[in-house]
């Protein structure tokens, strides 16, 4: 089906299909996370609620993602989680802390119920952090120079205000009278800082860059690249407009703002992707150097292919399942 | 620079080892907890009666925290081997890797997807829908048992492969999968798990009953888990033999530790209890029982056992290996003598005296004893190497500066330190809430059995 040669850009591809899941998916769980308003025990519960099914299969997409980068890419993942050592070590932390306090602030003595949601707010805003600050690193393959460690703090804070968006807009899609409300003004503000953040991380990414501003800035690339800024800042627009007049009669376009937000994700992704591609460390690593040995690839791919889609099949199911505004959550 | 290496391979090894250990617990709980949850909402679907969705109920809640913590501390496990162990996929990844792969493909995603309907979903979907999700986590999670064992396994005895270039090159994947020791430790492994998931369902029905719960739910669970626990651990002990007979054949430097077997000798002794001396090459204090070792090792009374002088320098430490080995064996007759009392008195009087289920309250987590034990022994016993012949731990660790390996370590272990205390809080804080909530009203058993399974007392608990 492939031949040797273009194993390592399948398997790229595969990777980068999955971290976009993943960005998009956790995105929004972590988003709520963030959002959590410690004013309201009830508006807590219920956002809660609307993640509890999905969370869990959400993270599974990191694991897949790093899983491909370790399998197919084992040179690139041992220098990026060696460069990253710290700040990966601090996402896992907050990992640990937010996954667990999902389950601990309905099950734990009520005294500790508060803080185990501090914990899940924070320790969600932690990995939020971390994967921008890792991303800002890595797309400028983990340059030492001061204005990269301050492109990699841009870059966390963007990715904060993303899932902050994105989580918003869920809680939009999900929720309904005040929660519904509060979410769209949140939505709204996370939207600008999002927005913001992108605007600037792209600009700072073709100045920092003179291979990615070649691939964006000479022609005819511009002209045909031209319509993705164009689409992403209609996006932000649009998605503003909608939730300024909130509500709507009959909840009417309930889950635009949401699926609008997963397209800016996935525009937002081509953008890095059509910048680096073919690297898997960009600058430093291409996808064809030190990728696994053919025999291991195709062996793996065999089963990419026939599970992958059943797991989008079934990931769909649950969606569908749990479609609708969020309940209050009951173990039966 | 030699110590800083030093210092980071010891490090690094201590990381490894807090963050294996900690997440081991859980699943061990969670892959037996998964199909005994499937069997009793299996026996509900069956006979309609609200006892098994009570029970099942209550251990769903266990079983979603238990997992949680399982998964994220995973997360954790599936970025060690870039953040500390480089030279592992550098020499082994080729097949390393696809093993990975299949796990988190063939098993993460489907216990972590349909875990959502198994929690949440029993009103959105069908019953039996449900309880088709709850059999398909119960197989996710052996499923991820199965794909570790296979590379853990391998590890300890590689097959199906070629070095070339000194990076491990994959030639069959059958045998890589189905390595020499690989069944051997699935069983044993599984069967701990099912060990550990008995012991709990006793000790925390056991718990319930002691602070005076009087409802069906616990004593039926303690009436289930008992027997299948005596059952279980006679089987367990079995496979165990087997296993030891295989890692005798495959790795004899392991044996010679474990039953401090000095210098090779037929008719070896059973070491009860004694003080392994390194400098002295011979045990302090022993207390053996004669030909003891040969016998159960070889079947035969003057059977050689290899020694662990003959081994060079190439052998692992003895004293964990021997007395990690004790504790487990120790801990395993200790679940044998007191799953068959309780089976007995259960089977006579049909309700277990006060000192008895103290002793199963005492024995709740005997099952993460025996198992953490266990696999203590195993993978000490392969030290000095990483994959047995092929790829020493000193040569894959990462050459970072061991002070940010001092530092993740330093946070996880408080981290962990928290959890543990809150899984266990929590735990036994379920326990007791249940012992108030009232108990169901006998009527059409149907309609009871629904209306049970919505009562809004037990939102949230």
């Amino acid at each position: 089906m492939f031949d040797d040669a273009q194993l390592p850009l399948v398997f790229l591809g595969l990777m980068g299909f999955s971290v976009l899941v993943y960005a998009i998916l956790d995105g929004f769980d972590l988003g709520v996370g963030i959002l959590l308003p410690m004013d309201n025990k009830q508006q807590r519960d219920r956002m809660v609620a609307s993640i509890g099914p999905f969370w869990d299969a959400n993270e599974t997409w990191l694991v897949l993602a790093v899983g491909i980068l370790l399998i197919a890419f084992p040179q690139a993942h041992s220098l990026i989680l060696r460069e990253l050592y710290i700040p990966a070590a601090f996402m896992l932390i907050g990992l640990i802390v937010r996954g667990v306090s999902f389950d601990f602030r309905v099950k734990a003595v009520t005294r500790f119920q508060r803080s185990w949601d501090w914990a899940f707010k924070l320790g969600s805003l932690f990995v939020a952090l971390s994967q921008g600050y890792m991303l800002g690193r890595y797309v400028l393959g983990f340059d030492q120079q001061t204005i990269a460690y301050g492109f990699a703090v841009l870059s966390a804070l963007g990715v904060a205000a993303a899932y902050t968006y994105i989580g918003g807009a869920w809680l939009v899609m999900k929720t309904a009278g005040p929660l519904q409300l509060r979410a769209s003004i949140w939505t709204r503000r996370a939207g600008w800082v999002a927005a913001v953040g992108i605007a600037l991380v792209s600009i700072a990414n073709v100045s920092l860059s003179p291979t990615v501003a070649a691939r964006w800035l000479t022609m005819p690339n511009a002209i045909l690249l031209f319509p993705l800024p164009v689409l992403s800042g209609a996006i932000v627009v649009f998605v503003d407009y909608y939730l300024r007049n909130q509500p709507h009669a009959e909840d009417f376009g309930h889950s635009l703002p949401f699926f609008f937000i997963a397209l800016l994700f996935s525009l937002s992704f081509i953008g890095l992707g059509y910048s680096y591609f073919p690297y898997v460390v960009p600058h430093v690593l291409l996808a064809t150097e030190g990728a696994s040995a053919p025999v291991s690839l195709r062996f793996i791919l065999t089963g990419i292919l026939i599970i992958m889609p059943t797991i989008l099949l079934y990931t769909a199911f649950t969606y569908r399942v749990f479609w609708g505004k969020a309940t209050d959550l009951t173990y039966h | 620079m030699e110590s800083e290496l030093l210092n980071t391979l010891a490090l690094s090894r201590i990381q490894f080892a807090a963050n294996i250990s900690f997440h081991i617990l859980f699943p061990t709980i969670t892959i037996g907890l998964g199909w005994l949850l499937f069997y009793f909402k299996l026996r509900f679907e069956i006979s309609q009666h609200p006892v098994w969705m009570r029970i099942y109920r209550f251990w769903v809640k266990i079983f979603a925290l238990t997992f949680a913590i399982g998964v994220v501390t995973g997360i954790t496990m599936s970025f060690q081997f870039g953040t500390n162990w480089p030279g592992f996929m550098e020499k082994v990844g080729n097949i390393a890797g696809p093993l990975l792969g299949y796990e988190v493909m063939s098993a993460f995603f489907l216990e972590a997807t349909f875990l959502g309907v198994m929690l949440f979903g029993i009103h959105r979907v069908p019953s039996k829908v449900h309880t088709l999700a709850t059999l398909i986590v119960a197989i996710g999670t052996s499923l991820s048992a199965f794909w570790i064992i296979a590379l853990n396994s391998w590890m300890h005895t590689p097959a199906g492969f070629v070095m070339e270039n000194g990076v491990a090159m994959p030639t069959d994947w059958i045998a890589i999968i189905f390595n020499p020791s690989m069944p051997y430790r699935l069983g044993h492994m599984m069967l701990a798990s099912f060990l550990t998931a008995s012991f709990l369902i006793a000790g925390v029905s056991a718990y319930r009953i002691l602070k005076g719960d009087l409802k069906s739910a616990p004593k039926l669970a303690l009436k289930q888990s008992l027997p299948l626990a005596a059952f279980l651990i006679v089987v367990q002990i079995a496979v165990g033999d087997m296993h030891g007979i295989n890692t005798l054949k495959y790795q004899p430097a392991k044996i010679a530790a474990m039953e401090a077997v000095w210098h090779t000798e037929q008719g070896a002794p059973l070491v009860l209890f004694a003080w392994p001396n390194e400098d002295t090459q011979r045990n302090d204090y022993e207390i053996a029982i004669p030909y003891g070792a040969s016998l159960i090792l070889t079947h035969e009374l003057d059977g050689e056992i290899q020694g662990i002088s003959s081994f060079g320098e190439d052998r692992p430490a003895v004293k964990p290996l021997f007395f990690g080995f004790r504790i487990m064996v120790g801990t395993g007759v200790l679940m044998l003598v007191v799953s068959w009392i309780g089976v007995w008195l259960l089977w006579r009087r049909d309700t277990l005296p006060q000192w008895m289920l103290k002793t199963l309250v005492g024995m709740t987590f005997s099952g993460w004893v025996a198992t953490i034990a266990g696999w203590y022994v195993t993978e000490i016993g392969r030290q000095p190497w990483l994959v047995q012949g092929v790829l020493k731990t000193s040569d894959a660790v990462t050459n970072i500066a061991s002070h940010n390996v001092a530092l993740s370590l330093a946070m996880y272990l408080g981290v962990y330190i928290i959890l543990m205390a809150a899984y266990l809080h929590t735990l036994f804080n379920l326990a007791r809430k249940a012992v108030v909530v009232d108990e169901y009203e006998t009527g059409n058993l149907t309609d009871v059995a629904l209306a049970d399974a919505v009562s809004k007392e037990n939102r949230h608990v």
